[in-house]
């Protein structure tokens, strides 16, 4: 597990399962207000993924079950870059379960992405998991190197630079 | 969904347990805002490939501290030159390593750049989710302000007509 601070927010990677991996981030908010953020276009637009140089292009989102979203970013030079999936359960303002897969991606399948909303004391604990929905999908990613070598990488390239830092 | 990453040498690094292949969707939502494309893909995998192991890894922290010949990297480990060679094969064409000049003790050397862009694409893969949800803490605290005075009774749901279901 990593561990580190966000606006004095702990924020926690960890990996469940070998298909899995898990975000842990709280927020100084009633779930509600964490579950509108995330569930209405007008208010996602605002936070995710709005970096420098980059604008919303298409944010369209049927947060129902069954419903589908439709998310495309532009950059500079024209780039563009979008997702979209399937809204799979919608239990307000608890959990959310999507599919997603990027219009560039170089794997086959889709993603599952799990969000669940905690709340206590005021306060809500969002834990995000990742999860391939077949093992093929995860081999295929696996396999294409990209990905799956990412994450090794970044857990191995964590500890390595650990071990370097302590010699 | 969105996921955030900590910051690269976080006070507690991951056991070796999370060294398994774990697939993660958003590298490229990640790398394409933030100009991924002057690091080249290929090598990119070969590093991460090449760290993926635990007595590769060892290999480079030893070599971190200078210069070692085969031999003096096989000794730490129950392992023979051979397997030794194998590991240092694959960091090499990483370019993870290189050759020293000396012909008869072949010292390895580490290479510092392709560390480097590995360490500057994951870093700027979590900044991308970290500034996200830096950002979303900055929305909660608008709409608190804003919602509190119609705080009761307040649902997003009723918002969507066909939202849910059940």
């Amino acid at each position: 597990m990593t561990t580190t601070k966000a606006g004095g927010r702990a924020l926690q990677v960890t990996t469940p399962s070998d298909r899995e991996i898990r975000i842990t981030r709280s927020f100084d908010a009633p779930r509600q207000l964490v579950w509108d953020a995330y569930t209405r276009p007008e208010l996602l637009k605002r936070w995710l993924g709005a970096m420098p140089g980059w604008s919303w292009a298409v944010c369209e989102m049927d947060v129902r079950e069954g419903g589908r979203y439709r998310w495309v970013w532009r950059g500079p030079d024209g780039a563009e870059m979008g997702l979209g999936g399937e809204y799979r359960e919608v239990v307000p303002p608890e959990r959310l379960v999507t599919t997603e897969k990027y219009d560039q991606a170089w794997y086959p399948g889709e993603a599952v992405g799990t969000v669940e909303f905690t709340e206590r004391d005021g306060r809500t604990t969002l834990v995000t998991t990742l999860r391939y929905d077949s093992k093929e999908a995860r081999d295929a990613v696996v396999q294409s190197g990209a990905t799956g070598g990412m994450e090794m990488g970044y857990t191995a390239l964590d500890t390595l630079l650990a071990s370097i830092a302590a010699a | 969904m969105p996921v955030s990453w900590p910051k690269l040498g976080a006070e507690s690094p991951p056991a070796s347990r999370g060294l398994t292949a774990r697939p993660v969707v958003h590298n490229l939502l990640a790398m394409q805002p933030i100009g991924y494309g002057n690091l080249t893909p290929a090598r990119l995998d070969a590093t991460f490939a090449a760290l993926a192991d635990p007595t590769r890894r060892a290999i480079l922290a030893r070599l971190a501290t200078g210069e070692a010949s085969v031999r003096e990297l096989a000794e730490p480990f129950t392992m023979s030159q051979a397997a030794i060679s194998k590991h240092l094969k694959v960091l090499e064409r990483a370019g993870l390593i290189s050759h020293g000049r000396d012909a008869q003790r072949r010292p390895r050397k580490l290479e510092a750049a392709p560390l480097a862009e590995a360490n500057e694409w994951l870093e700027r893969y979590r900044q991308f989710w970290e500034e996200s949800y830096g950002r979303l803490d900055e929305l909660l605290e608008e709409m608190k302000r804003t919602a509190k005075p119609r705080a009761s009774g307040r649902r997003a749901t009723s918002k969507r007509k066909g939202r849910r279901e059940r």
